[in-house]
């Protein structure tokens, strides 16, 4: 690929004139961007603007109609192997966490390494607890998801897509359903991840996390990238009006 | 004494009332619920007095032990009943190497079983009779204890349960002219034979019809939803005509005897009623189970395998149990197609002009039989639910 010729230009996503309908509903107009190895992009807009089933298009949680995407070099088409593929490589944390009830903290996150990567039970608990171990929660192993608080599901959550050992991590307003004083915690979590070198999407409205760590914002509006920009631009210096009106309104919280 | 820490743990105030607080509260707090337990009470004892003095003093139950052989296998040989032991026997081993192996549940009902044969030993029957009787609860009482403990063997044993289903088939037809002629199973042994196979064969059937009903391929959805609604439109009894009329007709080189057609005829039956209780489940499960699953790499087998089945199983298990104690208390229609199940003796012992006008007493029998077994499973589905922690995570 000639992406290999430059090191700064290597990218790992490459999406070119995305579209998606919801039956007639234009969610997604022609989204076209790349994502860089070991980059930390947060992706923020109003609601409705179509960012979260840009992400879920990443993995095929979303079919899209039209244009390319690309995922390490495998594009994602209706092949079924591809879509696998891709999806073992690529993680996701969702707003409402969904681990599966009927499972302990630690089968949640073994599940997928037994099944999908076939390590041995014993080898996929050392994976798992060392996890647990890293998002600071390894004392509620054997506990149920509804045993415990929702900032530490959405801990669990993030551990269950690591121990798929992902190359690109998508969160979906991963703080959105947490109540204010767990939001920190999740937070925590993500920065340290940011720090190990990993390449993640973050759909956002923590403005805070997004200046602090992201390498790069993208600015949705209305099934488009408004706007695109390192955060020092983007939140000092924004170029369109809409992403005026949206830092100044969300700035004031 | 010690200083006390300021937090100190306060218990909760006990909650147990008197006998006469209890009855104050619940039976007499208003004037109008005091008249309703008076009226009840009145009631009440005119009807457990009509019923109590029918049942010691003018009920005639010679006719249960006289025809207790009937009722338990109907006419199957007295020379070879040992193969119905056998069969107890298989159960009695599996059953006490479960309940040594998992405890709980089995546990209790392999105590139960144990209790049931004891007192039957007690009872004055012939001899032999005894003997099987105290066998199996050796059986149950040696197996128990070469299970306990032994966790690897648990795979087996599940496999060994369902091996035993062929088994105890083959050990109570036994081959040939030297076998028992299905046609000669009856009482409780045929009622329990119908009732085991629709339940083992209809609960798979109706998962795969309900996944079958969901699916993206329109004619896979199409398929499984006419079965359902047809099989659903149609009363079991007239089901089980057909397959006793229609089966012979579209399998002329079979030779089906008539209890594997009724089995058919029940399974097909309930396995509809089943997958749409499964879908209920099915339908209770969120997007974001499927989406977590597929997220995490999982194929669509491995999902429905891991996530969806046993999330939408667990919270349907009391329509399941429901479908099944149906079935059980269903399977007493074969009487009606002429075979001698449980209910099929309790008629031909009643039409026995020795045991003429005693429909109160055989049938009574028959209803308590039929209860066991229906609160048995009811139980059992309890304590799973229990046990599964449905409701809680």
């Amino acid at each position: 690929m000639a992406a290999q010729e430059n090191a700064l230009n290597d990218p790992i996503i490459m999406c070119e004139d995305l579209h998606k309908w919801f039956d007639d509903f234009h969610v997604l107009k022609g989204i076209t961007t790349s994502f860089q190895k070991g980059e930390r992009a947060v992706i923020c807009g109003p609601s409705g603007s179509g960012k979260s089933t840009f992400i879920r298009t990443l993995n095929r949680l979303e079919e899209h109609q039209r244009g390319t995407i690309i995922v390490d070099g495998v594009e994602l088409t209706d092949d079924l192997r591809n879509i696998n593929l891709i999806r073992q490589e690529v993680g996701m944390v969702f707003q409402q966490f969904n681990l599966f009830p009927h499972l302990t903290n630690l089968q949640n996150i073994t599940l997928g390494p037994i099944r999908v990567r076939k390590l041995t039970k014993s080898e996929a608990e050392e994976v798992a607890l060392s996890l647990l171990e890293r998002v600071d929660i390894a004392d509620q192993a054997y506990k149920y998801p509804a045993e415990i608080s929702g900032g530490q599901q959405q801990r669990v959550a993030i551990a269950r897509a690591l121990a798929m050992e992902p190359k690109i991590m998508l969160f979906d307003e991963p703080t959105s359903a947490l109540d204010p004083e767990m939001i920190t915690e999740v937070l925590d979590v993500m920065r340290e991840l940011a720090h190990s070198g990993m390449t993640m999407l973050v759909v956002t409205h923590e403005m805070g996390f997004a200046r602090e760590v992201a390498d790069r914002i993208l600015f949705f509006d209305e099934g488009m990238i408004v706007e695109e920009a390192p955060p020092a631009d983007f939140f000092d210096n924004p170029q369109h009006e809409r992403t005026k009106l949206f830092i100044s309104q969300t700035l004031q919280h | 004494m010690e200083e006390q820490e300021l937090t100190q743990e306060i218990k909760p105030p006990a909650n147990t009332k008197g006998l006469g607080r209890w009855l104050k509260d619940n039976l007499f707090n208003t004037w109008y619920n005091t008249l309703l337990t008076c009226l009840a009470l009145v009631f009440l004892f005119f009807a457990l007095k009509g019923f109590l003095t029918w049942a010691f003093t003018e009920a005639e139950w010679d006719v249960i032990p006289a025809n207790f052989r009937l009722f338990m296998v109907g006419s199957y040989p007295q020379e070879q009943i040992w193969r119905v032991w056998n069969a107890i026997y298989i159960l009695s081993v599996l059953m006490g190497l479960s309940a040594g192996l998992w405890g709980g549940l089995v546990l209790r009902f392999a105590v139960a079983l144990s209790g049931v044969w004891f007192i039957s030993a007690l009872l004055p029957v012939e001899l032999s009779t005894r003997g099987w009787c105290l066998g199996a609860i050796a059986m149950i009482a040696v197996s128990f204890f070469l299970g306990r403990g032994r966790t690897s063997l648990r795979p087996w044993i599940l496999g060994g349960w369902i091996l035993s289903f062929p088994v105890i088939m083959v050990v109570l037809r036994g081959f040939g002219e030297n076998g028992v002629l299905t046609s000669n199973w009856g009482g409780l042994l045929l009622t329990l034979i119908l009732a085991v196979v629709g339940i083992v064969v209809s609960f798979p059937l109706g998962v795969f019809l309900a996944l079958c009903r969901q699916s993206n391929l329109p004619a896979i959805r199409w398929v499984s939803t006419t079965y359902i609604e047809t099989v659903r439109g149609v009363p079991l009894i007239t089901i089980l005509f057909m397959g006793n009329v229609l089966i012979p007709i579209f399998m002329p080189g079979l030779d089906i005897n008539q209890v594997l057609r009724m089995m058919i005829g029940i399974t097909f039956f309930s396995g509809a009623y089943m997958a749409e209780n499964v879908r209920g489940g099915l339908q209770g499960i969120p997007r974001g189970q499927h989406e977590a699953a597929q997220a995490v790499g999982l194929n669509y087998v491995q999902t429905t395998l891991f996530i969806v089945l046993p999330q939408a199983l667990r919270s349907v298990i009391p329509a399941i149990v429901g479908q099944f104690i149906a079935l059980f208390k269903d399977t007493s229609l074969v009487s009606i197609i002429g075979l001698i199940d449980l209910l099929g003796v309790a008629k031909s012992v009643i039409a026995n002009p020795d045991w003429l006008g005693l429909q109160a007493e055989v049938y009574l029998f028959a209803a308590v039989i039929y209860f066991v077994f229906c609160y048995a499973m009811s139980y059992a589905s309890q304590d799973i639910e229990t046990d599964l922690g449905v409701g809680k995570h």
